[in-house]
């Protein structure tokens, strides 16, 4: 390996409860692209936080050209000449590119922003990316790929040495992939170290010069470029033996009550997506973020309009257009973001818990029953098992997982057909974890039909009777309990089928 | 209910205060003419409170109001409509009004503060164009209109060896304020609108037709600023197109506020408008019987509100650090 230009080692970072990263180390050399793959949660994003001086480690040291040195801030990092491309760009829409560039460190002349310089450093820069665009162009009227372009032109403009790109192609169409990979490779030529995370191994093969992976917070290994194949990575990725602390029984299923067929979704407008689930049947939904799990959740509770397909709950077709529709139909949602979606934060147990049902277990009524609120709330919280001081508790002092088993009571007290469940484990401990878990498999054995989203490999593995793997708004393939595998979970979820062989899946995954 | 006992403590201190400073201030006469002013704008303040519920706001009241004046008053004398019929056809206009707002709010997804603020130009601009600049006023009918507002029910037990009376307009809002307090704390609809006042994507997500529920609100608001415009004017018999009705979207906000609706949403009690009511029209009285210049009431009014809020911001940290400071010796 030639001389490391950048270089973290032995580098730990505790936040509360967690251990992010343990001791793990990284380096990347002049004109070197290394690739950092790992599974969501493996630690990456922290590590890349830590280099570009927004979060500081517990231990280990970074070393710049060899020598030890600390990164305290933004600034500092800058001054180095590393910059880190946010996945979710950083521009602001109302100005122009040149601006862009330049924000927060205008060059100024007579105390006035030196225009003709910032224009002239712009168009420099923006050569080197190969954007044919005036520096007076809005930046609202690029396009995501020309955004990051911009972003790069940005970094390479404060004579970044090192540039991070935090899933740079997650948004982009494989035209503008291409033209970045490009981008890249001159990037290279011209000297600069480029570490690039992403999901995509396809990508990942064709332009990583050594590939990092890391797993659990730690590294679980390297692989130098001629050894990069779609199965080490997995391999590496994946490796860890799960023992999977919940393990149900499965159910004999009864009837289809949800049944979709050619559903296609706005984030993913040309993919379709089909499948049914039964009666006491769980069914996870496994997948990368960004895969279209939400998206597709959202539909099928009404939230957002579907463009094509047909919906059936309980032999009938069904086309919602609100929430409240779908509710009527049977069907019970636990969102992904608690605290926006779920439930109202600063309302006492027993308002979070009656919301939905005031006008569902009497039809047409008009004044609250405040005795079956009482009796609704108390009934939550004891079947549940939350741990409030009394109903009229404010959600906001209960811990994320009592704030869960609200949401999730809310619900069963409607007794629903079909549950749908996104994350329903985030930002939870792992009692309540173990918990929330229960009450799926219970609900399953009452007769519900649950359908969850996950992006926990142990959840989907250790709840799931039958696995469904998302990659890129399409189901990419259906995995029956005794197929169910960490490996091939992950090996759909990035984009591989399980038939394929490995030379011809390795391309495939790159278009 | 804390902010409620404030602001009926701050009422208090200045009746008594204006009653030693000018014993006048309590005569039948003076209470009355009180009580009929809050009972007016007491109602404008409710459909201001019931948006604010919902995390908007409504800037077009004083201009609903103007607009209601305005064209009751012109069909009346102008056009020889019947009382009932010219009252009528202007609430029925003014709701309407209020759906617009609601279905440019919800539906093109306008700010409520966008929406209102050209209804307030909008509204004052077309009553000018109906009315010119006259000044209309009821004519004959006037003697049986009076009767809506002022009708006088003896107030049952004399205080200090005098007999008061309660004027008919100050009953339409208590019972008003029954209403609506029923509505917003007893009904599912009035559930819904808190909860989006709090999380509008939460109350969403759990099957409220959140759209319909705000198009309500803003309905409700100005039905309420026409149905209290009608009242104004009665009380007024003289409307000037013009300036009928000026500012009275902020009495009908300040109003709320002070009565404890937060403009954040989601909070509040319809109590409280009727004190936050109550202490507004006492304010502007009291400056009178005080000797305060006419010139200096607005400057009065506004420096009392600051005092109000400043005093419960200040309280409200001092019982977040004690409620801390509880917490962790714990």
């Amino acid at each position: 390996m030639t001389s490391s230009l950048l270089e973290a080692r032995a580098v730990t970072k505790r936040f509360p409860g967690v251990v992010a990263l343990k001791n793990v180390s990284l380096s990347v050399a002049e004109g070197e692209a290394l690739a950092l793959i790992g599974e969501n949660g493996a630690g990456k994003s922290t590590l890349m936080k830590i280099l570009a001086g927004i979060q500081q480690p517990d231990e280990g040291e970074i070393r710049w050209r060899g020598d030890a040195t600390s990164i305290r801030s933004v600034q500092d990092a800058m001054n180095l000449g590393i910059a880190l491309i946010h996945q979710e760009l950083n521009l602001a829409d109302n100005l122009n590119i040149g601006a862009n560039i330049f924000l927060g460190r205008e060059p100024r002349r007579f105390g006035w922003i030196d225009r003709a310089k910032i224009r002239q450093e712009s168009a420099t820069v923006l050569e080197r990316v190969g954007l044919n665009f005036s520096p007076d162009v809005s930046v609202s009227r690029l396009s995501i790929g020309q955004r990051q372009l911009v972003e790069i032109a940005k970094a390479l403009s404060m004579n970044a040495r090192v540039i991070i790109m935090d899933e740079p192609t997650s948004s982009l169409s494989s035209r503008e992939a291409e033209r970045l990979f490009e981008v890249v490779e001159d990037l290279k030529n011209q000297g600069v170290a480029i570490i690039y995370i992403s999901h995509r191994l396809g990508e990942v093969r064709k332009l990583a010069d050594r590939v990092m992976v890391f797993r659990d917070g730690e590294n679980s290994g390297e692989l130098n470029r001629e050894d990069v194949t779609h199965e080490r990575m997995v391999e590496l990725m994946v490796g860890r033996d799960i023992s999977s602390h919940f393990s149900r029984q499965s159910h004999s299923p009864g009837d289809t009550v949800l049944k979709v067929t050619e559903l296609t979704t706005r984030a993913f407008p040309s993919e379709k997506v089909s499948f049914s689930i039964r009666k006491g049947e769980i069914v996870g939904i496994a997948g990368l973020v960004g895969a279209g799990r939400t998206e597709m959740l959202r539909v099928l509770f009404g939230i957002d309009p579907k463009v094509a397909g047909s919906v059936e709950v309980a032999g009938k077709i069904t086309s919602f257009t609100h929430p409240k529709q779908a509710i009527e139909a049977g069907l019970a949602l636990v969102p992904e973001d608690r605290k926006a979606e779920g439930i109202v934060l600063t309302w006492p147990v027993d308002f979070n818990s009656s919301l939905p049902g005031l006008d569902q277990k009497v039809k047409g009524r008009c004044f609250i029953n405040f005795h079956e609120e009482k009796s609704t709330a108390e009934n939550v919280i004891q079947e549940l098992n939350v741990k409030t001081p009394s109903r009229h508790q404010m959600l906001e002092f209960l811990s994320g997982g009592n704030q869960q088993k609200v949401v999730l009571g809310k619900w069963l007290e409607l007794g629903p057909k079909v549950l749908l469940l996104d994350e329903p484990t985030r930002g939870i401990d792992i009692g309540a974890k173990e918990e929330i878990y229960q009450l799926m498999d219970r609900s399953a054995k009452e007769g519900m039909a649950v359908l969850f989203v996950s992006s926990e490999m142990e959840e989907i593995l250790g709840v799931s009777d039958r696995v469904l793997v998302m990659h890129e708004g399409a189901i990419l393939g259906e995995l029956s309990k005794n197929e169910l595998s960490e490996e091939s979970v992950m090996r759909l979820a990035t984009g591989q089928s399980l038939s394929e062989s490995s030379t011809l899946s390795s391309e495939s995954a790159v278009s | 209910m804390k902010k409620l006992l404030g602001i009926l403590s701050l009422f208090l201190l200045v009746f008594v205060i204006t009653a030693l400073q000018n014993p006048k201030f309590i005569e039948p006469y003076s209470m009355e003419t009180l009580q009929v002013k809050i009972g007016l704008f007491g109602i404008l303040g409710i459909g201001a409170a019931l948006v604010i519920m919902t995390g908007g706001i409504d800037l077009s009241i004083g201009s609903i109001v103007g607009l209601t004046g305005t064209l009751v008053t012109f069909l009346l004398q102008e056009k020889d409509f019947s009382p009932g019929s010219a009252i009528l056809l202007a609430i029925a206009l003014c709701s309407f009004l209020g759906l617009a707002h609601g279905l440019l709010i919800t539906k093109l997804k306008l700010q409520p503060f966008v929406v209102t603020l050209c209804g307030l130009l909008i509204y004052r601009g077309a009553g000018r164009w109906i009315a010119g600049t006259r000044s209309l006023g009821f004519g004959e009918h006037l003697e049986g209109l009076t009767k809506i507002i002022s009708t006088e029910i003896p107030f049952p037990i004399p205080i200090f060896g005098k007999s008061y009376d309660i004027p008919s307009s100050f009953l339409i809002l208590l019972a008003l304020t029954a209403v609506f307090s029923l509505f917003l704390h007893g009904t599912i609809y009035g559930r819904y609108l808190q909860a989006i006042g709090r999380n509008e994507q939460a109350a969403q997500y759990s099957g409220i037709r959140t759209d319909r529920m705000k198009i309500l609100a803003y309905i409700l608001c100005s039905t309420l600023a026409s149905i209290g415009g009608v009242l104004l004017a009665i009380d007024a018999n003289s409307v000037q197109a013009a300036s009928f009705g000026n500012f009275y979207e902020l009495y009908a906000i300040a109003a709320a506020v002070l009565g404890g609706f937060a403009l954040t949403g989601g909070e509040g009690l319809i109590v409280g408008v009727l004190l936050g009511t109550a202490v507004l029209r006492l304010l502007f009285k009291a400056s009178n019987f005080l000797g305060i210049s006419d010139d200096l009431e607005f400057a009065l009014v506004g420096i009392v509100l600051l005092i109000g809020a400043v005093v419960d911001e200040v309280a409200k940290r001092a019982v977040t650090r004690l409620r801390r400071r509880r917490e962790a010796d714990s």
